[in-house]
């Protein structure tokens, strides 16, 4: 089975990455977009899906700082 | 006394910690694949980029088999100094609170910094007195200390935080201006800032000899405390450390374990 997941910053922690991007965008004409964060995607094939969140919790994110979201893409 | 440097594949400072060490005490480089300390007294988890900071920083290297030997040393008590990458190592392992995050203004930073001795009623700065400033070199991309606001509280009832940066001089935007914290029994300890690197003049600062001495102080009072007095005849039988100024080339043998 194939998953994804999606890390990014927690909400409130500040994201200097997503700033700087933010501020690169109207330099190209892109006016009005807000809140970037920058991330990471994980994509992995797994036997089964049921340890996802688990692999989560203790390596692919660090929950004090980031938040992650598990899709699982292919059956 | 008897510092173990731990060397991970990507760690860059354990030479200079290694010689740091030795300045004071006797000291050793430990590989990351060791699943025993070899009986030293004392850890430091260096700087650098251990397994090339894939992931996150500190993420893999707590996987290493030295850090089970690491975490049980901090368990029973021994005293853990994580420097830069290492102070990375032991918030990922859950030795120490909170977390680093990429600097605020993005940019790696080398410099030379205040930091402020919040604590010195700890192994790590015993040597110091509460409110010396130390002027200690940073040099990070992932220096940004976070821990949430609860933590932060708690930490700072138990006087966890341990060293801050000067009033204004927080160069990575670290919530508190927190340059160093240590576990709640404060026998772990990380910062940002690099003693090891500011233990001779030449370098622009002794400052940072006061943690190696603190823990020398510790260890060897705990010795004593237990009835073990410091091995100060064998170390001059086998050729002694101290004072060591011997750059580690000397010893290529046990720099490349």
């Amino acid at each position: 089975m194939k998953a994804r997941v999606l890390i990014h910053p927690k909400e409130g922690i500040l994201d200097p990455q997503g700033q700087a991007v933010e501020r690169a965008l109207p330099a190209l004409g892109f006016e009005g977009v807000e809140n970037v964060r920058i991330g990471r995607l994980v994509e992995l094939d797994v036997p089964d899906t049921s340890r996802l969140h688990e692999m989560c919790e203790r390596l692919l994110a660090n929950p004090l700082i980031e938040d992650y979201e598990v899709q699982v893409i292919e059956q | 006394m008897r510092f173990g440097v731990v060397r991970f594949p990507g760690s860059c400072d354990e030479v200079d910690a290694l010689m740091a060490c030795r300045r004071f005490a006797d000291a050793e480089i430990l590989w990351h694949g060791d699943r025993d300390l070899g009986g030293v007294d004392a850890v430091v988890i260096p700087g650098g980029f251990s397994y090339g900071d894939y992931l996150r920083v500190g993420a893999i290297a707590r996987f290493s088999p030295v850090m089970d030997a690491v975490s049980e040393h901090a368990l029973a008590g021994g005293p853990v100094l994580g420097i830069c990458n290492g102070f990375q190592v032991l918030c990922e392992a859950g030795l120490l609170p909170g977390a680093l995050l990429p600097n605020a203004g993005l940019r790696f930073l080398c410099r030379q910094v205040d930091v402020e001795v919040v604590n010195s009623g700890t192994p790590f700065t015993r040597a110091c007195a509460t409110g010396d400033t130390l002027s200690i070199p940073v040099k990070h991309t992932t220096g940004r200390y976070y821990a949430p606001e609860e933590a932060l509280r708690e930490m700072e009832a138990h006087g966890q935080i341990i060293l801050r940066y000067a009033e204004g001089r927080n160069p990575n935007g670290s919530v508190a201006d927190i340059a160093g914290v240590a576990n709640r029994s404060k026998n772990v300890m990380g910062l940002m800032p690099h003693p090891e690197h500011a233990v001779d003049s030449l370098t622009g600062s002794e400052d940072g000899g006061c943690l190696f001495r603190s823990l020398i102080d510790h260890v060897e009072e705990k010795n004593i405390e237990r009835g073990h007095h410091p091995p100060s005849q064998p170390d001059d039988i086998k050729g002694g450390h101290r004072p060591p100024l011997q750059p580690p080339a000397a010893r290529p043998a046990e720099a490349r374990a």
